[in-house]
């Protein structure tokens, strides 16, 4: 899905980063706990959260997330859009519950990590 | 093995680009109406070795230089076009892959393909095995010139600069407790290590490693430094910070397992993930702790695969 059609799909408002929403997304990544972002998304995924800190649009940079979703209507301040456009990233936000977000998002096409190997890292853990 | 790898290469554009990169736009057109002299002139000033014939904007054949020559050959220059030309010819749509086009040249065995836009049959180009060659060439040379810049960041470090060892160390001052700038460390490091030519996928790894020690070092500690080491063979990550320690190295190192205030959790770490997200990006991760004295966190990532 491109994140033009993500947006229409969850009536998502665009806070930055229009010249980039013919993007393609393969996947979608939702969660509030930074440290599993960090260890579980992929690359080219859009990160859907309610949380709307600075350390989101970090946490997204770091794992190569171009893309942020925030959900229940949460806007992050100024500074933390300022960071989000020096790091040349799409924000945006709906006022759609995480829930309804993600289900309307699957139900349009985008997939999730699919299953992932938590036992692996309890092991090395 | 080279010649193996760059067919491949040459396979595998010929499925990203398609036929609107390689055709040439500029379309000489006839008329089905016109009279074959007409060909004559065109032959002299365009060096015309073969055309599409339109009519109201749509292709309705194709005249080439052969049609032409037995024309000539049997006196029939005042026949129009269209009663010579080749009818209902073979077109290509403009966003089809490059692929199709060739596999048509080899079923086919024509000369030159008519190029239509899929909504509306316009007609918007020529295509000639040629044009496909000079394409796929040009689409070559702009990706070995990348590669070579690509190559040349690295190797401007660690090749050009002659020693018995090189090693380039970044070096992050953390201060304590200051969450808003956490993530900034990790996210400078990143961005300086793409510079360095260093894999993307090996970038991430340490990203990814090092934002989790800026982490733990402003959430636990009073301050602290984290440094990147990178040399030909490896990137050594070493957070170390005099604070409170940690009394219990295999309790820390379990999943889950967390001693951070609910503030952090609120805002999005502290879940106790941290130091196994650690171990999991890189190759080797060594802790040493003193309570009381202070933490160092040692973890290396091997460039060139594990050693």
């Amino acid at each position: 899905m491109t994140l033009e059609e993500i947006s229409r799909t969850i009536e998502a408002e665009v806070i930055t980063g229009q010249d980039s929403l013919k993007t393609e997304v393969r996947i979608g990544c939702a969660s509030d706990l930074m440290s599993d972002v960090l260890a579980f998304a992929k690359p080219d995924a859009i990160l859907l959260t309610g949380l709307a800190n600075r350390q989101v649009v970090y946490t997204a940079d770091v794992a190569d997330i171009h893309a942020i979703c925030f959900i229940r209507g949460k806007r992050p301040d100024e500074e933390t859009i300022k960071l989000a456009e020096q790091k040349g990233q799409v924000l945006m936000t709906t006022r759609l519950p995480m829930f309804v977000s993600c289900g309307r998002l699957f139900k349009n096409g985008l997939t999730g990590l699919g299953y992932l190997d938590i036992s692996k890292r309890n092991d090395r853990g | 093995m080279t010649e193996d790898r760059s067919f491949t290469k040459i396979q595998e554009l010929t499925y990203e680009l398609r036929v609107r990169d390689a055709m040439v736009a500029d379309v000489i057109t006839v008329r089905p109406k016109q009279a074959i002299h007409d060909l004559r002139d065109m032959m002299r000033d365009k060096g015309f070795s073969g055309s599409p014939v339109v009519d109201k904007g749509k292709v309705v054949g194709l005249i080439s230089i052969e049609d032409f020559i037995k024309c000539l050959a049997q006196g029939e220059m005042d026949v129009l076009i269209e009663q010579k030309m080749t009818r209902d010819p073979v077109t290509l749509y403009a966003d089809e892959p490059l692929v199709h086009a060739v596999k048509k040249f080899d079923q086919y065995g024509f000369g030159r393909f008519p190029v239509i836009e899929r909504n509306g049959r316009k007609l918007v180009g020529i295509l000639t095995k040629g044009d496909i060659i000079k394409c796929l060439l040009k689409k070559l040379e702009v990706e070995y010139h990348e590669e070579e810049i690509h190559r040349y960041r690295a190797s401007h470090i660690f090749e050009d600069i002659v020693a018995d060892k090189t090693n380039l160390v970044l070096r992050y001052d953390i201060t304590g407790k200051d969450f808003d700038r956490a993530g900034q460390a990790a996210s400078e490091l990143k961005k300086a290590l793409h510079r360095l030519g260093i894999q993307p996928e090996i970038v991430r790894r340490i990203a990814i490693a090092a934002f989790e020690a800026e982490i733990n070092i402003i959430v636990f500690t009073d301050g602290g430094q984290l440094s990147i080491s990178v040399c030909s063979e490896r990137i050594t990550i070493t957070a170390s910070d005099s604070g409170p320690g940690i009394a219990d190295i295999e309790q820390a190192m379990q999943p889950s397992f967390s001693t951070a205030p609910d503030w952090i959790r609120e805002m999005g770490f502290g879940a106790g993930m941290g130091l196994c997200n650690i171990k999991n990006c890189t190759d080797e991760m060594n802790l040493v702790s003193e309570v009381g004295k202070g933490t160092t966190l040692e973890a290396v990532v091997y460039l060139n695969g594990k050693s």
